[in-house]
């Protein structure tokens, strides 16, 4: 199990722009890593730096330790598994597995043995005989992974290897790929769009956006504490709402768009350093309010959308230009055109700078929950 | 469905006018080499017996089996040779950057615009100053390189996804043996067309063995079938057609062989 560090890597085709820059960042071993970012954002070509397979125009690449800016993909130690699968169609899936080992001339009968327990932990054990094309899109991913664990490589690259399949296969690889890392300990680099990927399978993610890093670290801390707006409306579905405020002259809050105020006791800290603002709340936190309910900053909005999905309520509002999402849990009977009171409660407010976009005010009182302090036995 | 067995109706009647059309000249070669003379010039379709006179004489005649032997030679090494110079060349356009690649490969197939006659004087006194008159290499040699060939499994390696490429770099494949390993077997389709195109390309050739032979040692089939015609002074047209048919069988039997395996080829080169 190698570390992978990246020190100041950048990447430039004309030698002018860099599509990449300043990109440093230390990969533990056994870590499970993960890429996210829009399309065009440049993690493919970071994953294919690191593989080797393109050139690194400025920095270092370390991988266990030592420099890999010049190394031959095959001298890496790792394996990759590309998003189009990239099996040998004239191999049959036995042999494609076993394709990496022939060139390394392991031998024969290691080779077999190998295969036949990748095959085995995979469900392949059945398909060995068969050519790619007599296979489903699920059974190939499996054979391009197999293919990926067979060579016993410390580090193992993917680039986007679930977007070819139906979304209930992909939450099934999703854990089965998870079960897999975790069993071997490999290093893993993994890239996607999905942010629910990024989610769920990563020990950390990186947030890349324009060839640049926007925040790195444990997906739940980046989910309550986004870097910047970008994060905070990348991250989470539906997206964070994120409207322009100004902070209120008496200092005790903040109005957003112009139309909501929200009061913030803690605003002298926000009013010192920044003149225009970003406040974001995500959809769960906006709350209805219930008979009876507690201080808060209560409005009354008109449901512009609703989508009801059985175990949540999705609708939306206008406030000022822009139209915002709140999520509650449960089925709630609403229809386009009514009027509902809602919550804002001013401690899950994320607000930042709009020129820097620096988090200015991290959220409070998110509900972090324990199973030995909330449930009775 | 009376509307459909009578659109079958016609197509059949279609297909079987155009096929006889194309096919009758074949034909009536193999039933003048089974006539005599007088029976042909009677201008007789269907000879009174199947007898192989005509046939015996033309082996009699001629060395055909020699000729025969030097236009597999000559037809093989043509083929293999095309086979490796083009499936390296396009490789090379296709899976190796380099300046100017785009460049070169515009060259390369504007030399397909120059008609191989125009080339035949230089090539003749190259081969001649190499002292290769009367040899199955300089027969050969002049045709490996082919611009068409070339363009045709370049545009096939250019469907090969580059993941395949990569991920044989990854796996350390060489260049040479991601070639030999990979490429050469996804695009065993194209290689056989091109197999079998240069191969009966050279199997017909006639002004170039003419050129470059000046005795029997290596010359190729389709100046025999000249010789018959001018050996004597009124032409035995029976004996020519007898060698006629002798020489396009080898060509038959391998587009039937060819073409089993290109449809072998076609049902696998299915990727996704």
């Amino acid at each position: 199990m190698k570390r992978v560090e990246l020190i100041d890597v950048s990447k430039s085709y004309d030698k002018q722009v860099d599509v990449i820059s300043n990109i440093d960042v230390t990969i533990e071993p056994g870590e499970f890593f993960v890429l996210v970012g829009p399309s065009g954002c440049g993690k493919s070509t970071m994953l294919r730096m690191i593989a080797g397979l393109e050139e690194i125009t400025g920095g270092v690449l370390e991988i266990g330790g030592k420099r890999a800016n010049h190394l031959s993909p095959d001298k890496r130690d790792l394996s990759m598994v590309f998003q189009n699968y990239a099996l040998y169609p004239h191999l049959t899936v036995g042999q494609n597995i076993t394709f990496g080992l022939d060139v390394k001339k392991v031998k024969k009968t290691v080779q077999m043995e190998r295969a036949k327990e990748v095959a085995e932990m995979l469900g392949l054990t059945d398909y060995l005989k068969r050519k790619p094309r007599e296979l489903s899109g699920g059974q190939r991913q499996r054979v391009a992974l197999a293919r990926a664990i067979v060579s016993e490589a410390p580090i193992c690259l993917m680039d986007e290897p679930l977007s070819n399949l139906d979304a209930k296969l992909r939450a099934h690889m999703r854990t089965e790929i998870r079960r897999i890392q975790r069993k071997l300990g490999i290093t893993m680099i993994y890239v996607t769009h999905d942010q629910v990927e990024a989610m769920t399978m990563g020990d950390r993610i990186m947030i890349l956006h324009d060839g640049k890093i926007q925040q790195v670290g444990k997906p739940i801390d980046i989910y309550n504490y986004p870097a910047n707006p970008f994060v905070a409306s990348f991250i989470g579905a539906p997206p964070m709402n994120i409207s322009p405020a100004r902070m209120e002259p008496s200092k005790s809050g903040i109005f957003i768009e112009d139309t909501i105020h929200v009061s913030m006791n803690e605003a002298q800290s926000i009013a010192s350093s920044a003149r225009s603002l970003l406040a974001g709340i995500r959809p769960e936190h906006i709350k209805p309010v219930i008979t009876g309910a507690e201080e808060g900053n209560k409005i009354q909005v008109d449901v512009t959308n609703v989508e009801i999905l059985g175990n949540e309520t999705v609708f939306s509002f206008q406030v000022g230009q822009r139209e915002w999402m709140a999520k509650w849990s449960g089925q709630w009977d609403m229809a386009i055109g009514d009027k509902v009171p809602i919550l804002l409660g001013s401690e899950y407010f994320c607000v930042f700078d709009e020129e820097t976009g620096e988090l200015i005010r991290k959220p409070e009182g998110l509900e972090h929950l324990s199973i030995a302090k909330e449930v009775s036995i | 469905m009376r509307d459909s067995t009578l659109k079958k109706v016609w197509i059949y009647f279609l297909l079987i006018v155009t096929s006889v059309m194309v096919f009758f000249p074949v034909l009536y070669a193999f039933m003048i080499s089974f006539m005599s003379g007088p029976e042909i010039l009677q201008g007789k379709f269907f000879p009174e017996s199947f007898k192989f006179d005509n046939y015996l004489k033309v082996f009699d005649r001629l060395p055909l089996v020699k000729y025969l032997l030097n236009s597999f030679i000559v037809s093989l090494t043509v083929m293999v040779g095309q086979l490796a110079v083009c499936s390296l060349a396009a490789y090379a356009f296709v899976f190796i950057p380099f300046k100017g690649r785009d460049f070169v490969f515009f060259i390369f197939i504007s030399t397909m615009m120059i008609p191989w006659e125009a080339t035949m004087i230089p090539n003749f006194f190259t081969i001649q100053k190499l002292d290769w008159l009367n040899t199955y290499q300089g027969m050969s040699l002049p045709f490996f390189a082919l611009a068409f060939g070339t363009f045709l499994l370049r545009q096939h390696f250019k469907t090969i996804p580059k993941e395949l490429q990569e991920a044989s770099q990854i796996a350390g494949l060489s260049r040479f043996a991601f070639f030999w390993k990979v490429i050469l077997p996804v695009s065993k389709t194209s290689l056989v067309t091109l197999g079998a195109y240069g191969f009966l390309t050279t199997w017909n050739m006639y002004l170039w063995p003419l050129l470059i032979t000046t005795n029997s040692s290596v010359r190729t089939v389709q100046i025999g079938l000249k010789q018959l015609q001018s050996q004597e002074m009124s032409t035995d047209w029976g004996v020519v057609m007898a060698g006629v048919i002798v020489v396009i069988i080898p060509t038959l039997l391998l587009l039937f062989i060819g073409q089993k395996q290109l449809q072998k080829g076609l049902s696998q080169g299915a990727l996704k």
